[in-house]
């Protein structure tokens, strides 16, 4: 058995770094793909001149598992699963971005309820994600408490999703047409629970980080990212509302019944990491203002789409119908088809903008399946922002910019 | 939609031939360029101020094998000022598919490009930095094309290590 060779030497690199790593007056380090701070498995070259960073090359790709490609070989239906799997933080926004696509290709009705309940539940992933990020960020930085506050607010979360789907992360609760199955009993009882007690947790976090002079001194001024290149780089989502551009897609290109809430889009000033993390509180307060609108008026219905043609029937009907039999058995052994075309669909993310292209060619198996993933944007204008830090600055703005590295190698 | 509209209109005018309007599919409006032309049309659209595309979110390849043209690269533009997004479309033959990178107009199709240039083999002439993104730099083969196999790997015993060895594509000196 071979080793596999060192990838990616200094003179393949010529283009990316300054002459003055091959004169040999600064060094090349690498941070490899296993590192605590790096949040997942990315490896980074970084060209160092003491402590400072001239200039730092990504190189990604140690968790693709070809979930585009393995899409292709299954039916619609069960190709949602491998969606979960992509941004691991956000499994129900993926699931929406692929639903809506498949939705919008086949031209599928969504019932209201199911469209409100799915509001509701993307809402409190986007309020879990925010949590990761400030746990991860400020343990990065040095400050242990947070993390553990953060994560017991999401094992409230996780069990809310249990309790709807049976699983707490990889749920695959949205399906093409609506949901899975109906929110059970508890369901609203304990969302209710979650926004009485949840603001006074957001306010004990503003109390031990917002005016901490360490954090202040680590994060004011690193890591900016100017309003008027930001979108040219790529950045979306929480980054570049930090810069102060207004782009959520919740509002500009709605989906859902979004357009139905009301809520606010934070936005920064200065595009650095401690504009991001004001942001991000700001969001996961808009998130809870989103799921109390939503809770208070679900609509009654059903929770999917009555199209027997790509949505199988519930199992008590098969006892006496022939023709959900039919179905059953046509939906579960082949797939729908769908027609020829495609579609985009972009979807707002915790990271930023999620878009799914999904092409269709008349069989029951998508033909191609691309995500336009937020954190692979992000993670470009990484080797920009960059220069000049310190390489503990790095740790700070990788953690800021929340990037997942399921998100960018798919 | 009725700006969409008016704004393939105003790209046929501009080029010509060079730009077909494709069909409408659920309400999206998509335009076929022809390969040579996508800088001009892509530096069109983004600077001019009615219409000022200045986000290009989505770039992707879809591979139609055995059918010729073989490949199609998709582009998604959105502008932020109208809230609209255009999709287009070029069409690259099977042998030797190459085109020209728009990373002087938008710079963040640079990775874009790599992937799929990783994923389907495309060549984009005048990039910075072709290399593969995703794929180990020696891999041979472009994993989403479709003639490339699903591939699940053969479980090595002791007794056929070294023959699937022979046939086993990684990454090797």
């Amino acid at each position: 058995m071979q080793q596999p060779e060192m990838e990616l030497t200094l003179e393949e690199l010529k283009h990316l770094i300054t002459n003055r790593a091959i004169e040999g007056e600064t060094m090349v380090l690498n941070m490899g793909p296993q590192h605590p701070s790096t949040h997942g498995v990315l490896r980074l070259l970084l060209e160092l001149d003491g402590e400072r960073i001239v200039s730092c090359v990504p190189d990604i790709g140690f968790l693709h598992t070809g979930i585009e490609k393995n899409m292709e070989a299954k039916s619609y239906e069960k190709a949602l699963v491998m969606t979960d799997r992509m941004d691991y933080l956000n499994n129900l926004g993926n699931n929406l971005a692929y639903c809506l696509a498949v939705e919008k290709l086949v031209d599928l009705d969504v019932p209201p309820r199911a469209q409100v309940i799915r509001v509701i539940m993307t809402e409190l992933q986007r309020y879990a994600s925010h949590l990761v990020y400030l746990g991860t960020h400020l343990l990065d930085l040095g400050a242990i408490t947070v993390f553990f506050f953060t994560f017991r607010e999401r094992e409230t979360i996780l069990d809310i999703l249990e309790m709807c789907s049976g699983q707490r992360m990889m749920t695959s609760y949205f399906r093409p047409g609506g949901l899975w199955r109906d929110i059970p009993d508890g369901f609203v009882a304990a969302v209710r629970e979650v926004l009485k007690t949840f603001p006074e947790r957001i306010e004990q976090y503003e109390n031990l980080i917002n005016e901490n002079p360490l954090y202040l001194d680590r994060t004011k001024g690193i890591g900016v990212i100017p309003a008027d290149k930001a979108l040219g780089w790529g950045v979306t989502g929480p980054p570049l509302r930090a810069a102060g551009v207004n782009l959520d897609i919740r509002k500009e290109q709605p989906y859902s019944g979004y357009e139905q809430f009301d809520f606010d889009v934070p936005l920064g000033t200065n595009g650095d990491t401690f504009d991001r993390y004001i942001v991000r509180i700001e969001e996961m307060r808009q998130s809870l203002r989103i799921i109390e609108q939503g809770i208070n008026n679900i609509p009654s219905g059903s929770f999917r789409s009555d199209n027997r043609k790509f949505v199988p029937p519930p199992r008590s009907e098969l006892g006496h119908s022939m023709e959900a039999v039919i179905h059953h058995f046509k939906l579960w052994t082949e797939g729908f088809p769908a027609p020829k075309g495609s579609v985009y669909v972009p979807v707002e993310s915790p990271r930023g903008i999620l878009g799914c292209f999904l092409v269709g060619d008349g069989g029951p198996k998508p033909y191609r399946v691309h995500f336009r993933t937020p954190s692979f944007g992000n993670l470009q204008a990484l080797s920009k922002i960059a220069v000049g830090h310190l390489v503990a600055d790095l740790v700070a703005i990788i953690s800021s910019l929340d990037t997942v590295l399921g998100d960018i190698d798919r | 939609m009725d700006l969409l509209e008016k704004v393939v209109e105003r790209l046929q005018r501009e080029f010509g031939e060079g730009v077909q309007p494709l069909e409408e599919f659920r309400g999206e409006i998509k335009a076929s360029v022809d390969p040579s032309l996508i800088v001009p049309v892509c530096k069109f659209l983004h600077d001019e101020d009615d219409f000022s595309f200045n986000f290009l979110i989505a770039l992707t390849c879809v591979d139609f094998w055995p059918q010729e043209p073989r490949f199609m690269v998709v582009y998604q533009l959105y502008s932020q000022k109208n809230k609209i997004i255009l999709g287009l479309r070029a069409y690259l033959p099977g042998s030797d598919p190459r085109i020209a990178t728009v990373e002087s107009v938008y710079p963040n199709a640079n990775w874009h490009e790599r992937e799929v240039y990783d994923m389907f083999g495309v060549t984009f002439d005048g990039h910075s930095d072709l290399r593969r993104i995703l794929m180990p730099q020696d891999w041979e083969g472009h994993p989403q094309r479709k003639d490339y196999p699903l591939g699940y790997e053969e479980v090595q015993f002791s007794f056929n290590f070294d023959e699937i060895d022979k046939r086993k594509k990684y990454a090797r000196e």
